[in-house]
């Protein structure tokens, strides 16, 4: 029987520990007791925390795409339909994948980080040695809030990238508030808003699992923490990409594009 | 060695009463290296026994066999005649609040403070206690290592001592009866490591604590061994105590003291 080439097996056997992994945070996660404190404070360190980034970027990428796309309409004469074209890209597309990427980079990376930091300095032994179950602790709680956070994250993104979109139309024409949120909203369907919203629990969760399996199974010392952490954000990006692939084809088969 | 020579060595400073955890066969291999290979022990209540080896020889692995983060291949650990293999998680969790284990590298908790690091094991092995109770008991272990001005310091304000202190406290604040050591004073100067190892022998007299105590450092070993183990290619190798081993005239014995 032929070998495999050496990059397949190694991206077979992660790609089959990360199943693993993840069957045994759905295992674990049902399972009472239920790490409730340490999840509100997960929900506070990766939502709340995130806020001013995913806010910042929100903003530049409103005005930035506004910007970009008036000289375009301008020459078809459709300047006018500008802050609806805005607000079906940011809220179907652009919002959730930048959105997710940026918390890909951040929070990704601070959970590789810091969980295999704890496995390299044997917290998380210490952890199973003080009658916690480090899995249900550290991974459940991680995965959960990111997954219920980003979501969040999103909706507020989309808003103040809407708000930066309004500044960015009022750079050289003057617009009321009142009706470009008018022709924003007149022109999002369900359609446009739920698939969307959707996909960000996955993106959300893709972030999560993906930060935690690095963490959890870091390993050669110092060396091995930046590793998790770069590759933590490397894989999980790659997979919000392949999640968004998956769920325009869902929404194409169920007409909803 | 000959047989007569290991009973000879097989002399204790303490006279054996309760055996705390016994040890028989214990096999341990990672892939073909097999570390321990029919490994025994009997530690008695209120001893200290330092298992000597050198690196590589099996000895962290022996205790995280001993404490259940690591799955022995076979062989019988017994913890107050409790087999571990036959216990499930809650049964190893309420037999872990007996044991306290000082990790090599303090494991302290880096993004708690150092009371939160002392409240989290009181918190999740004895669930109805009160916060008054964990602040006095918080207190005390810190007291007991003469560190407690440092209980809202984060580990990372601290010094390598004085985090190795800390760990013994957190290790300290729920009574154990048995305290296994992972190389105690591994990276520590002479000074701080006599601190630690005279904190150690302080902790048995006060608490009357059983010990198991992996260590390189003569010194420390010196100070806290009732009994010494050597290990050496997977096995109890010689036995006894300090002065008895020290004398012997078998090379791979005498190599540990010549230093």
């Amino acid at each position: 029987m032929p070998k495999l080439p050496l990059h397949l097996q190694i991206f077979l056997k992660e790609t089959g520990q990360l199943a693993r992994f993840t069957g045994l945070f759905f295992k674990e996660g049902l399972k009472p007791k239920y790490e409730v404190q340490e999840f509100l404070h997960q929900c506070f360190l990766i939502g709340y925390k995130s806020l001013p980034l995913v806010g910042l970027t929100g903003f530049i990428m409103g005005l930035v795409l506004t910007m970009q796309l008036r000289p375009s309409l301008v020459d078809y004469g459709v300047e006018s339909e500008l802050p609806a074209m805005v607000g079906i890209a940011i809220v179907r597309e652009i919002g959730p994948v930048i959105t997710a990427l940026i918390f890909a980079g951040k929070i990704g990376s601070s959970i590789g980080a810091e969980l295999g930091s704890m496995k390299v300095t044997e917290q998380i032994d210490a952890m199973e040695v003080s009658g916690t179950n480090p899995f249900k602790y550290l991974v459940v709680t991680r995965v959960l809030a990111a997954t219920l956070m980003l979501p969040i994250l999103v909706l507020l993104s989309n808003a103040i990238a809407l708000y930066g979109s309004y500044l960015g139309v009022n750079i050289r024409n003057v617009t009321s508030f009142q009706l470009f949120y008018d022709q924003v909203f007149r022109n999002l369907s369900f359609s446009d808003v739920v698939p969307a919203f959707i996909k960000t629990f996955f993106f959300g969760f893709a972030v999560g699992i993906v930060g935690c399996y690095k963490g959890y199974y870091s390993n050669k010392g110092t060396e091995g923490v930046g590793r998790s952490a770069n590759s933590a954000v490397v894989v999980s990006s790659i997979l919000v990409f392949l999640i968004d692939l998956i769920a325009v084809q869902i929404t194409d088969l169920l007409g909803y594009n | 060695m000959t047989t007569e020579e290991k009973n000879i060595l097989t002399q204790s400073n303490k006279k054996p009463s309760e055996v705390v955890i016994n040890i028989e066969g214990l096999k341990k291999s990672f892939g073909a290296n097999q570390v321990l290979n029919d490994f025994e022990l009997k530690l008695y209540k209120g001893e200290s026994v330092v298992v000597l080896g050198k690196s590589g020889s099996g000895k962290s692995v022996l205790i995280k066999c001993i404490i259940g983060l690591l799955q022995p291949d076979e062989g019988l650990i017994t913890i107050f005649d409790q087999n571990i293999s036959q216990l499930d998680h809650e049964g190893m969790d309420k037999l872990r609040a007996k044991l306290g284990f000082l990790f090599q590298g303090n494991a302290l908790y880096d993004s708690m403070t150092v009371r939160e690091n002392l409240e989290f094991p009181l918190r999740r092995h004895w669930l109805k206690v009160s916060q008054k109770e964990v602040n006095t008991m918080v207190l005390e272990a810190l007291e007991n290592v003469g560190l407690a001005h440092t209980v809202d310091m984060m580990p990372i304000e601290l010094s390598g001592g004085m985090r190795k202190r800390i760990a013994l406290a957190r290790t300290l604040i729920l009574r154990p009866e048995i305290i296994l050591y992972d190389e105690p004073t591994t990276g520590l100067d002479p000074i701080t490591g006599k601190e630690i190892s005279e904190l150690m022998v302080e902790i048995v007299d006060k608490y009357q604590t059983s010990s198991l105590i992996i260590s390189h450092d003569m010194n420390c070993v010196r100070r806290t061994a009732d009994r010494i183990i050597l290990l050496l290619d997977g096995r109890c190798y010689a036995e006894g105590d300090f002065e008895t081993l020290k004398n012997s005239k078998d090379k791979n014995i005498s190599q540990f003291f010549e230093s």
